[in-house]
């Protein structure tokens, strides 16, 4: 199977998800970025925000809040700190993360204050596809 | 010779004490059906992980800024035991067999000549060892008032050891914990958590085949496994506490039932003799009053 991508998608709680897909867009730290079949292998750490997840023209979207994407020959692999599926998501849930988020920002000195704001961004971009 | 009025009583009081352990034993059966369960679910991301950290560190391990989670701090004199145990009791040689083991590797270390320091999770495992390890241990925590296990219950513990271990205070750090067998085994287990170079003579956890390509990271290796390599050591904690977690009901679920079986084996013996005492005292009545009419 060439034109397929085995992606799956573990957090330490559960297996959110393991299949073939078509493609997958991951936010890196140092931007996002898609996976497709066959892409050279390649390994990123994920700041907080959305994978979208492309198969036979449906996608489907997960939260995710830190973690790592580990592309090898064999496929995709994501371990994700924290990840729920979009839809699952629940917008009061999410506004008190913000909430939270933008404290932790307030409190934060130094490098951690980049880390915040990055993580307060991540949250509020899910936010916006809610 | 105990009267019937006795006898009565002391079966009652049995046969509440098995209603008690057999109650005990189905509510740690439904429990170690969902422990099991979270326990499996949690596999796949710590293999992962290890993997990824065997892949890294295989790069790594040669050059002069790995970094200390890696590679250790060059000695090994001051070793932390992170010691986890279940919160109750009642659950047969569960706890006692992790403190054993404990014991005797404190021991052995000590007759080394390092210095032992010892991190407690859980209440029995702690009560086992203030007795005779008081002065050693430096943490304790219970996990009594979480419900459910959960990631971040096992971050938060992992955040203490490693803001102790960038303060200096130990070298090595070891886990030890209760494997989960199966519902009638459990081996306790040592895990070196720190340095976490991943021990290649096992051979399990050889590179993944990349096809003659390289490995690109993005950020930097040392960015990758400067967050890696702590998340790592949560994970082991985590799947550490959902092992002992399955391995307390499982044991719990033993010896309840063993429990609930000595009571009826109980209850039977004091039936038998409670009817004996009756008809021994039916016996007797019957005699007298045979020899009182034969008397007349």
């Amino acid at each position: 199977m060439a034109d397929k991508l085995q992606f799956s998608l573990v957090s330490p709680e559960a297996e959110l998800f393991s299949g073939l897909v078509d493609q997958v867009d991951v936010p890196g730290t140092e931007g996002d970025f898609g996976v497709l079949p066959d892409h050279a292998p390649f390994m990123a750490a994920i700041r907080t925000g959305a994978i979208t997840v492309f198969n036979d023209g449906v996608e489907t979207k997960y939260m995710i809040q830190g973690g790592f994407a580990d592309v090898m020959p064999s496929g995709l692999t994501i371990l994700a700190e924290q990840c729920t599926p979009l839809s699952d998501l629940s917008a009061e849930a999410l506004a008190e993360d913000i909430t939270k988020a933008e404290q932790a920002l307030a409190a934060a000195e130094g490098d951690d204050s980049l880390d915040a704001a990055q993580h307060l961004d991540g949250l509020k971009l899910v936010q916006g596809t809610l | 010779m105990a009267s019937l009025k006795d006898l009565q009583n002391r079966i009652k009081s049995v046969k509440n004490t098995q209603k008690i352990t057999k109650a005990m034993q189905m509510v740690a059966a439904a429990k170690l059906r969902k422990a099991q369960e979270f326990a499996v679910k949690s596999r796949p991301y710590s293999d992962r992980i290890a993997a990824v950290i065997a892949n890294l560190s295989a790069s790594m391990a040669g050059s002069e800024g790995a970094p200390k989670l890696l590679v250790g701090t060059g000695s090994d004199n001051v070793q932390l035991l992170v010691v986890a145990t279940s919160d109750r009791g009642l659950c047969g040689g569960f706890n006692t067999n992790i403190v054993r083991k404990a014991r005797e590797e404190i021991t052995a270390l000590q007759a080394a000549g390092k210095t032992v320091k010892l991190f407690c999770i859980g209440k029995k495992g702690h009560d086992q060892l203030t007795r005779l390890y008081g002065e050693l241990i430096v943490e304790y925590v219970s996990l009594k008032e979480h419900k459910t296990l959960n990631a971040t219950i096992a971050a938060e513990l992992g955040g203490k050891i490693t803001s102790m271990f960038d303060a200096g205070e130990f070298d090595v750090c070891k886990l030890l914990f209760s494997k989960f067998e199966n519902v009638m085994t459990q081996t306790p287990t040592i895990k070196t958590m720190i340095p976490a170079l991943v021990d290649t003579s096992e051979g399990e956890v050889a590179g993944p085949d990349l096809g003659g390509a390289a490995y690109e990271y993005e950020p930097d290796e040392e960015g990758i496994l400067k967050v890696l390599l702590p998340r790592n050591i949560n994970t082991q904690i985590f799947s550490a506490l959902l092992e002992n977690s399955a391995g307390e009901m499982g044991s719990k679920m033993t010896a309840m039932d063993n429990a609930t079986r000595s009571a009826g084996d109980m209850i039977d013996k004091l039936t038998l003799t409670f009817n004996r005492t009756r008809q021994a005292q039916i016996t007797s009545d019957l005699i007298e009053i045979i020899s009182g009419a034969e008397a007349l």
